[in-house]
């Protein structure tokens, strides 16, 4: 990709420590985010997702550190940031986040129209009558009828939907460039979902920003995200375009998430499930993380941690399946059907 | 199917709750019959009042209106004391979030017996403690769990706990509400797959309710679609969305994501419009416009669906 990328991390390592252990949440992952483009990290919960990109706007709870590695962006690396000043002048401004839960995400003793105002006048600097006038524009860039009135209403007074419309006003309220949200739709009913989603879209394309969505949803990663990064045990192991992912995934983690999905099912056949857990990163992992719970595991698999393979210029895969020596190993056959199984479907 | 025997049935369903001036209506004019044996889904987005309609039949939410019937005895409204037992015991309940709904400050051996220990269903301790661990070993946990406490436990596991309360009390009918919305993608698979496999060894049978399309059809015989308390198309799973007629279910269905991106980068995004009901002349009616395929509408919306059949 000749394109520059807007956001660039270098094997990050981030460390927590818990009760006097090390757990080691993200294990040297790399990333690069584009300008305007929409990238989905998925994975089961504990992969370290949202570890890894609250580490982009430092948000890491206070027992965790980044340990190694770089996050440049801007030309500055961000992984050298300590207080709270410097990140201030990335968080909300240039890197904002949307939370998942927005009955949480939102201060209950506040009117609504102050929570978006507070944003702008603490990033942007601007006061009063002026900010107000760009709070009440946010409320309607993001779909909130009567503003006015809303503006003066509290978070209780909102349904579900209409306070995440809110959580995104106040992350985009200031125009950052990268938008991380971080399961925004969770929480939600489907048909809010749906809603949510193209509203973010529609920001997007307007603001020129570049979004981030964290999910384990692969439906809303199918209908959000350009590139795709899938996320096990603190690292990428696959990353691609998300047809390549969808459509030719070669990491048998993926493969597993994939063939997981309940839309792919027999009717009084047993699903597919992942057997077993995620490793315990307390300890050092030896191999493919991934291994312990992979059936066609390669001996090597637990020997000896693989590197990224190129499957294309925009796809990568962290297994050994793809290294010339290894025995031949097919796709199974719910990936390869996946496409005509869903087209049957609708 | 005529001949199937009926577990639960419906019969004008009305819940309210407050009363004079404050009173609101959460669920109205609900009709449905749930077959012994089959998984019966209730989807509709929140606030429609399908967990309402759910807690009615495991005699949480007292009924306004109308009656609901197991096994062809009222269990709705006053009802004698052993009934009452019964029903408990019959009736059990599974709830949306694994977290929220153990208590946190007892021990697994006492969340999965509490039922045996209030309805004295047990004869001695011994009894009761080989009835957790045979609960405990039927969903999949190990007995020695009995002993922590729910917050050792990952969220896949908490909802097993639930279900392992849920069928120690040898329940014939089970109240899924949302079960697996709370869960990782990963552990739905499993979750699901324990329900069915509970279903087929036990005869269970169950009311699913939630708000994702995508599960219901993969586990449900038939699915009911309720908007703002009331049941809009009611058909079997398959049926249901290959020819959905209400508006209602057709913006649902166009609302589900799709995991397949070629698919999903196409959808159009219908939206539902609930003003498009003219209903102040023509009343609308409860129609079975196909066999088995219920929809609710007026003479002329009727007509136009049946022209799309």
């Amino acid at each position: 990709m000749a394109k520059e990328p807007i956001l660039s991390a270098k094997d990050v390592e981030i460390q927590f420590s818990l009760r006097g252990r090390k757990l080691t949440a993200i294990r040297k992952c790399s990333l690069d985010l584009y300008k305007g483009e929409t990238l989905a990290i998925v994975g089961e919960s504990g992969s370290g997702k949202s570890v890894f990109t609250k580490s982009f706007l430092g948000m890491l709870d206070a027992n965790g550190k980044i340990i190694g590695g770089s996050i440049m962006y801007d030309g500055i690396d961000l992984s050298k940031y300590t207080t709270e000043k410097e990140w201030m002048t990335i968080r909300g401004k240039k890197i904002s986040m949307v939370m998942q839960d927005p009955m949480t995400s939102l201060n209950p003793l506040k009117k609504i129209g102050k929570q978006i105002q507070e944003s702008i006048e603490i990033n942007q600097g601007i006061k009063g009558p002026q900010a107000k006038k760009m709070a009440l524009d946010m409320l309607t860039k993001v779909g909130i009828p009567d503003p006015e009135r809303r503006y003066n209403q509290y978070p209780h007074e909102f349904s579900g939907g209409m306070r995440q419309r809110v959580v995104i006003a106040i992350a985009v309220a200031c125009h950052p460039d990268i938008l991380i949200c971080d399961e925004p739709t969770t929480a939600l009913d489907v048909t809010i979902q749906a809603q949510i989603l193209n509203l973010v879209r529609s920001l997007q394309e307007e603001l020129k920003m570049t979004v981030v969505y964290i999910t384990h949803d692969l439906g809303v990663v199918a209908n959000v995200a350009d590139r795709v990064a899938v996320m096990y045990a603190g690292q990428i192991v696959e990353s691609g375009l998300v047809n390549e992912i969808f459509y030719d995934a070669w990491h048998p983690y993926t493969w597993a998430l994939l063939s997981s999905l309940p839309q792919l099912g027999v009717k009084g056949e047993p699903l597919p499930t992942i057997e077993g857990t995620p490793p315990n990163l307390f300890n050092t992992i030896k191999g493919d993380a991934f291994a312990p719970r992979n059936k066609q595991a390669l001996a090597i698999d637990f020997e000896e941690e693989p590197p990224f393979f190129k499957v294309s210029d925009t796809h990568i895969a962290k297994t050994w399946y793809l290294d010339p020596r290894a025995p031949k190993i097919e796709q199974p056959k719910s990936i390869r059907q996946l496409r005509s199984k869903m087209e049957g479907r609708r | 199917m005529p001949d199937r025997e009926k577990l639960i049935e419906i019969k004008d369903l009305q819940i309210s709750f407050g009363s004079g001036r404050k009173k609101f209506v959460a669920v109205d004019h609900v009709n449905f019959d749930i077959y012994k044996g089959e998984t019966f889904s209730l989807v509709g987005e929140s606030g429609s009042g399908k967990t309402t309609i759910g807690r009615a039949i495991t005699r949480i939410n007292p009924v306004s209106a109308g009656e609901i019937r197991f096994k062809g005895q009222v269990i709705s409204g006053k009802i004698s004391k052993e009934l009452d037992l019964e029903v408990i015991k019959k009736c059990q309940m599974i709830f949306q979030d694994p977290m929220a709904s153990l208590n946190e400050r007892a021990k697994v051996d006492y969340i999965v017996s509490e039922g045996l220990i209030n309805h004295h269903l047990y004869k001695d301790e011994a009894d009761r403690k080989a009835k957790v661990e045979a609960a405990l070993r039927e969903v999949g946990l190990l007995p020695e769990f009995a002993s922590r406490f729910p917050h050792e436990f990952s969220g896949g596991q908490r909802q097993r706990i639930g279900i392992a309360r849920a069928l120690i009390m040898q329940p014939e009918f089970v109240v899924a509400d949302e079960p697996i919305s709370a869960l990782d993608v990963s552990i739905r698979a499993q979750v699901l797959n324990l329900l069915n496999q509970l279903q087929k060894t036990r005869g269970l049978t169950y009311l699913f309710i939630a708000h994702d399309l995508s599960v219901v059809r993969f586990i449900s015989d038939r699915i009911a679609v309720i908007h703002k308390g009331r049941i809009v198309e009611l058909a079997e799973a398959e049926e249901l969305f290959l020819h959905p007629f209400h508006p209602y279910t057709k913006a649902l269905l166009s609302a589900v994501p799709i995991p397949d991106p070629e698919i999903e980068k196409k959808k159009k995004l219908l939206v539902y419009d609930p003003s498009i009901h003219d209903y102040s002349v023509n009343k609308p009616i409860w129609e079975e416009i196909l066999p088995g395929h219920f929809v609710y509408g007026n003479e002329k919306e009727l007509e136009g669906y049946r022209k799309e059949i």
